[in-house]
């Protein structure tokens, strides 16, 4: 990449050095007019994103602070509707279930008390699948870079498992952990992997690392090819051990874009809903906060709304923890162009 | 890379005759290989399921035994409740005008940004991806309520509106990272020659940019039509998408999970996208991939 970059550059610059030489001021108004130009072309875009997302997001927020009228599921008391205040937020924060003087905590087996659960549940999700796919993808990564003969095979065979759509992956995973199915036979193990905690959430694990290490593996390929080989000739005429090679080399060289896979798959995991939903329904604690939504948006869509904008919320705040924090600039990446 | 070169190195200063058996390559292979059964043996095994008899559901014979079309039959079966075809065709619609959509409008939006200076590109685009990483269920709450109430609820452009939500980010985002690889001294070029600007990207421009739009609206057609959460919730009977179809598909008894016919249904969705994917492998792993690594 960087070898070839110089020539287009040059090019440019010559055309155009003979093209502006008029002066500073006609370049500044070009650029006014190009600022115009731009956002005449991005106005379509960014009204159509407002429609879609903004418009939706104000809505829900305006709604989580009205309560839901009907009949209170956990106290049977019939609920005006109305403003709520932080009703809604609390109900799910603290587990408050009820209104004035029938307010306690949610008994047992309702929506709201499976809350932290779901948080908890989504994290431990998040944090076990992004874990083995960066290992997993790093390794594929590796592999896939090494010349051999087949190495197209391979690159190709691995967009499969991406291409496949969710539901199909959790059918096609459903049936394979099922009691008679061939993952029970092939180890010997008679596991009702869907029938009960850890097993359930090892299945949804596994389906998920399946379908999207394959992204991980690329993305982290791509930052791999980026890496001249004279640098690794180098530290080898050096005398730098393979370890230290990739820890020294390969590492850093990567990072930025790993970081941009890691961040990209922690955002996407933190909003699981199809793998779950399909082949448990949230059964044995594998409710994903999405799936608490999807649940309460029939109990009561302003209750939704809440938990809707707090899981919007934790993914606001990851997202922004992985950008100021640990330097994972997508939109760096995406501005500053080759290199 | 380095590993071949340092094989062949090596090679090179050993007489043929003399040389130890290098274990590198065999490493790659059987590490190569595993990769190769991991991506591929469950969507093998789905397609084995789909044509193995019902009878024998749980036959672990790895080969094709008991081939049969039936349960391909059972997928298009009308009696059991199910409306495949029409799930298919919903599917196409849905996600064929969400990918026409989001590539129409973003590729104004892409070309801006990839091609002219401005202020508050950053600020747009941080914008633009941060739509693309939004949830879906934050959607879901309003947009159920929105929809009921003016009447839309249940309809295709129910399923199309939130789908743009995360498929023009998308689409905006990657086509930046393909014109910014593009040409553009010939824009210049015709500019010279006496075109406006907007003749160049008529003219010169969109010719060049059409297999990086082309890639790109693969991309997006395929992560509309693998779209589950919004029309799981938003769609009724006759507009049911098919990964809807495919996850709550009815077999003859209610309680029986009827795995030989999901089994077809997924190979019908799947293979022609494992097709596309394939003949445009290059080009789909450079649009998965731009923007994050350059």
């Amino acid at each position: 990449m960087s070898t070839e970059a110089p020539t287009p550059t040059s090019a440019k610059e010559t055309l155009a050095g003979t093209h502006h030489m008029p002066g500073k001021e006609s370049a500044d108004r070009r650029q006014v007019t190009q600022g115009r130009w731009a956002y005449t072309l991005i106005l379509p875009t960014l009204v159509l994103l407002g429609v879609v997302i903004v418009y939706p997001i104000i809505n829900a927020i305006i709604m989580s602070f009205q309560k839901d009228s009907g009949l209170d599921p956990a106290t049977g008391f019939f609920t005006e509707g109305g403003f709520a205040g932080f009703e809604n937020y609390t109900h799910w924060l603290l587990q408050q279930c009820g209104s004035g003087p029938a307010l306690g905590p949610c008994p047992p087996g309702t929506l709201g008390a499976q809350f932290w659960d779901a948080m908890s549940t989504t994290f431990f999700f998040t944090i076990v699948t992004v874990a083995l796919e960066t290992v997993l993808g790093f390794w594929m990564a590796v592999i896939m870079s090494r010349a051999f003969r087949g190495r197209a095979l391979v690159r190709a065979s691995v967009l499969v498992p991406w291409a496949i759509p969710t539901a199909v992956t959790a059918k096609l995973f459903f049936f394979m952990f099922a009691f008679e199915g061939i993952v029970n036979t092939l180890f010997g193990t008679q596991i009702l992997w869907t029938g009960s905690e850890w097993p359930a959430k090892w299945a949804i694990i596994i389906s998920d690392v399946w379908k999207t290490t394959p992204f991980m593996a690329l993305l982290i390929l791509a930052g791999l090819q980026l890496i001249p080989d004279e640098v690794y000739e180098a530290a080898k005429v050096d005398g730098a051990s393979a370890w230290q090679r990739f820890t020294q080399i390969t590492l850093p060289l990567v990072k930025p874009a790993l970081m941009v896979a890691i961040l990209f798959r922690t955002l996407d995991v933190l909003r699981m809903y199809d793998l779950p939903a399909i082949m448990t329904g949230g059964a044995n604690n594998t409710t994903t906060l999405s799936i608490l939504v999807v649940d309460q948006i029939r109990q009561g869509l302003n209750n939704a709304s809440a938990l809707s904008t707090i899981t919007f919320i934790v993914i606001f705040l990851v997202a922004f923890i992985f950008v100021r924090f640990l330097g994972a600039n997508a939109v760096d990446a995406a501005t500053t162009g080759k290199k | 890379m380095s590993t071949a070169t340092a094989t062949a190195a090596r090679h090179a200063d050993v007489p043929a005759s003399r040389r130890v058996f290098d274990w590198a390559p065999a490493r790659t292979y059987i590490q190569a290989a595993i990769i190769l059964i991991w991506c591929l043996a469950p969507f093998y095994w789905m397609i084995v399921t789909a044509f193995r008899d019902v009878g024998y559901t749980f036959d672990p014979t790895f080969f094709f035994t008991h081939v049969t079309f039936d349960n391909f039959a059972t997928v298009f079966d009308e009696s059991r409740g199910n409306h495949f075809a029409q799930n298919l065709i919903n599917s196409l619609i849905v996600a064929g005008i969400t990918t026409i959509i989001s590539l129409i409008v973003g590729v104004f939006a892409a070309y801006a940004l990839a091609r002219l200076r401005f202020s508050g590109k950053s600020l747009v685009l941080g914008f633009i991806l941060g739509a693309s990483m939004f949830p879906g269920v934050a959607l879901i709450t309003p947009l159920f309520q929105l929809f009921t109430n003016i009447g839309w609820f249940g309809t295709y452009q129910a399923l199309i509106i939130p789908s743009i939500s995360f498929s023009l980010p998308l689409a905006v985002y990657t086509l930046t990272s393909f014109f910014r690889e593009m040409p553009w001294e010939l824009e210049e070029s015709a500019r010279i020659d006496g075109c406006t600007q907007g003749q160049a990207f008529r003219k010169v421009i969109l010719p060049l940019a059409a297999p990086a739009t082309f890639t790109t609206a693969i991309l997006t057609f395929i992560g509309a039509w693998n779209e589950f959460l919004i029309a799981s919730q938003l769609s009724v009977d006759a507009t049911k998408t098919v990964t809807v179809a495919i996850a709550s598909f009815a077999g003859a008894q209610p309680h029986q999970e009827p795995y030989t016919a999901v089994m077809a249904a997924g190979t019908i969705v799947t293979i022609p996208l494992v097709i596309l994917v394939l003949i445009f492998q290059r080009k789909i792993v450079a649009g998965l991939t731009a923007g994050a690594v350059k």
